[in-house]
């Protein structure tokens, strides 16, 4: 399963948004087909990270190598035929949508047909819609969310909402999956399921998984490596033996007088 | 709310299931309908036919709007302004180069849809209230072009009168005669902008609408689409010009204005913004309130004799003011929401849910 192949290599990147440094210096190596969890406390830069590997933010200094070919200046929008795609901490689903249309919609750089190909429908596209229709729909088995497959996401409550997210990720079939913050605002039971899904994806598909999340508990059993941001600094990477005992992420955690 | 399927009916491929029609009786239905507008001339008045037929074109410009507003989210009070240029493109191709009607509708519609690129390029950097600002150019560059540009060609303020068009040998001369053209066209359009909706186009313009980054991050070209969307918005607004202006047999620089931009913008709101039914429903509606308050005049004009030179004038943007209000109050989401709320009640009841 693990393997020493770096998939994704994050080369000492830099952010800051005017006076504020979000990241300095911060690198990750990514081996195909680990889960990486990235963890911190709130504003340590873990979400900037993310939003610098997926194109959304650029980083000032510091290259993203991802399968040995160099991301950092790709333009967002071609971030994901790489293979690349992330769900949001806040869920950032095409509200008006159905789940169906949604996942549908993630399959656009798979799908082919242009606008004269649309605007005639019969032949082609037709044919497209059905076949990525095949693949969503295991999709939206795999996610146990076939009850909602034609109800609009706007309407959905957040654990769900969360799910559809996940399966929207999945339909665009990633390499490297970014999760941010995937179990926020989730009860135990809807956590556990989540969690199942994650560790369904990486070993049905050998999915490489980078995932930020708070739940100390559910990262130390589901990360193979854990990676710790504090103040836009990685200050501790590890296995989670080893994290848990590491004296500077108590320290940033719980702070200097522990 | 999932969709409901009427009792005892059944999904048995995806094909099926993606299908608009899915019946038999639908067919016929649908067939009736058509049947029954294309033989409007024989059994209705002049008037009838004639408000049908502008109804028609008014539907067609606001399927390019809800393209443009209503799938893609970019506000546009522009429309009028690219219909202005279909018209002119049309009738000069019909005039001056003596083109047949038929190959000069969609020449002027691509021409229109490339002036709607242009002003499309803003959407790149600017978004929401700001760029309707930029479509708001759009309406006082265009008419200031036709009026001062080419005055030997475009004829300044005074327009052009535009030919009949003539297509084997018949000539397209009245509203019993031009409400095929219209219809003809109009049912292309829509089964254009269907098709668009439910596929790739369609999803990448919700998905730009509903949440442009995240679009983004899933590999659409937020430029390119958006362009799209003003290239196609643009054409439907010039094959709306053009057959007005034909329609018409008059252009000018006031023929398609700012009020009529707004007046489509209003149709769709009124319909529902993101759906098909509600740019037609829309404009059919709207179309008929301006109707009512041109045959309501006399009454008014009984009841406030003072007022009574500007009455027309006066009545219709009231007329459309308030049921644009009342709609924005009531049912902010259109009538076509309306209608799926009453067709999952039919299909639930006697239960509520």
């Amino acid at each position: 399963m693990k393997n020493d192949i770096v998939h994704l290599d994050v080369q000492d990147i830099s952010l800051s948004f005017g006076g504020t440094q979000a990241l300095l210096n911060v690198g990750l190596d990514v081996y195909q087909g680990e889960i990486l969890a990235i963890i911190g406390p709130n504003g340590a830069g873990k979400t900037s990270t993310l939003n610098c590997i997926s194109g959304f933010y650029r980083a000032d200094r510091g290259d993203i190598f991802f399968e040995g070919q160099d991301i950092t200046r790709t333009p967002t929008h071609k971030i994901a035929e790489f293979g690349i795609a992330r769900t949001f901490q806040n869920i950032a689903l095409y509200t008006g949508l159905s789940t169906l249309d949604n996942l549908m919609a993630a399959r656009h750089v798979h799908m082919k047909s242009g606008m004269l190909g649309c605007m005639l429908y019969w032949g082609f596209a037709h044919r497209e819609n059905i076949e990525h229709r095949h693949v969503v729909e295991e999709i939206i088995d795999f996610l146990e969310i076939e009850h909602i497959r034609k109800a609009v996401v706007g309407a959905l409550p957040h654990g769900l909402r969360k799910r559809v997210e996940l399966g929207r990720a999945l339909a665009l079939e990633p390499k490297l999956l970014l999760l941010d913050e995937p179990m926020t605002g989730m009860n135990l039971e809807e956590k556990e399921d989540m969690a199942r899904f994650i560790l369904d994806i990486h070993e049905l598909q050998n999915t490489t998984i980078v995932l930020i999340e708070h739940d100390m508990g559910l990262v130390m059993d589901i990360a193979d490596r854990i990676s710790v941001l504090d103040f836009g600094r990685k200050i501790a990477e590890g296995t989670p033996e080893e994290i848990r005992d590491n004296p500077a992420v108590i320290q940033a955690y719980l702070g200097q007088e522990y | 709310m999932a969709i409901q399927r009427p009792a005892g009916e059944f999904d048995f491929s995806y094909a099926y299931d993606m299908a608009t029609i899915r019946r038999r009786w639908q067919w016929v239905m649908l067939l009736l309908f058509l049947a029954g507008l294309y033989t409007l001339p024989l059994y209705a008045s002049r008037s009838v036919v004639s408000l049908v037929n502008r109804i028609g074109i008014s539907i067609i410009a606001v399927q390019g709007l809800n393209l443009l507003t209503g799938y893609t989210g970019q506000i546009s009070i522009g429309q009028a302004a690219f219909m202005t240029a279909g018209g002119y493109i049309s009738a000069l191709l019909v005039n001056n180069l003596g083109w047949p009607f038929p190959a000069a509708l969609p020449v002027a519609a691509l021409g229109a849809g490339l002036v709607g690129l242009i002003f499309g390029l803003p959407s790149l950097r600017v978004k929401g209230f700001y760029l309707t600002m930029a479509t708001l150019a759009a309406q006082f560059i265009i008419p200031w072009f036709t009026r001062q540009a080419f005055p030997e060609v475009l004829n300044g303020a005074q327009g052009l009168n535009v030919n009949v068009p003539v297509i084997f040998g018949i000539e397209f001369n009245e509203p019993g005669k031009y409400i095929y053209l219209t219809l003809t066209t109009l049912i292309i359009t829509t089964v254009i902008a269907h098709n668009i909706s439910r596929s790739r186009l369609g999803r990448a313009f919700v998905a730009i609408r509903d949440n442009d980054l995240a679009a983004e991050l899933l590999g659409v070209n937020l430029f390119k689409y958006k362009l799209q969307a003003f290239f196609l918005a643009a054409v439907y607004a010039g094959v709306a010009g053009s057959l007005m202006a034909h329609h018409l047999r008059h252009i000018n620089s006031e023929t398609f204005n700012l009020v009529d931009s707004v007046l489509l913008l209003g149709m769709l709101v009124v319909g529902g913004l993101g759906t098909n039914l509600g740019a037609i429903v829309g404009a059919i509606v709207v179309e008929f309130i301006i109707e009512g308050a041109t045959l309501s005049a006399p009454f008014f004009v009984e009841l406030f004799p003072a007022t009574a030179a500007g009455m027309i004038q006066a009545l219709r943007p009231l007329f459309f003011g308030v049921t644009l209000m009342l709609f924005l109050i009531f049912e902010p989401r259109g009538l076509a929401h309306r209608w799926q709320l009453f067709k999952a009640a039919w299909r639930l009841r006697p239960f509520s849910h």
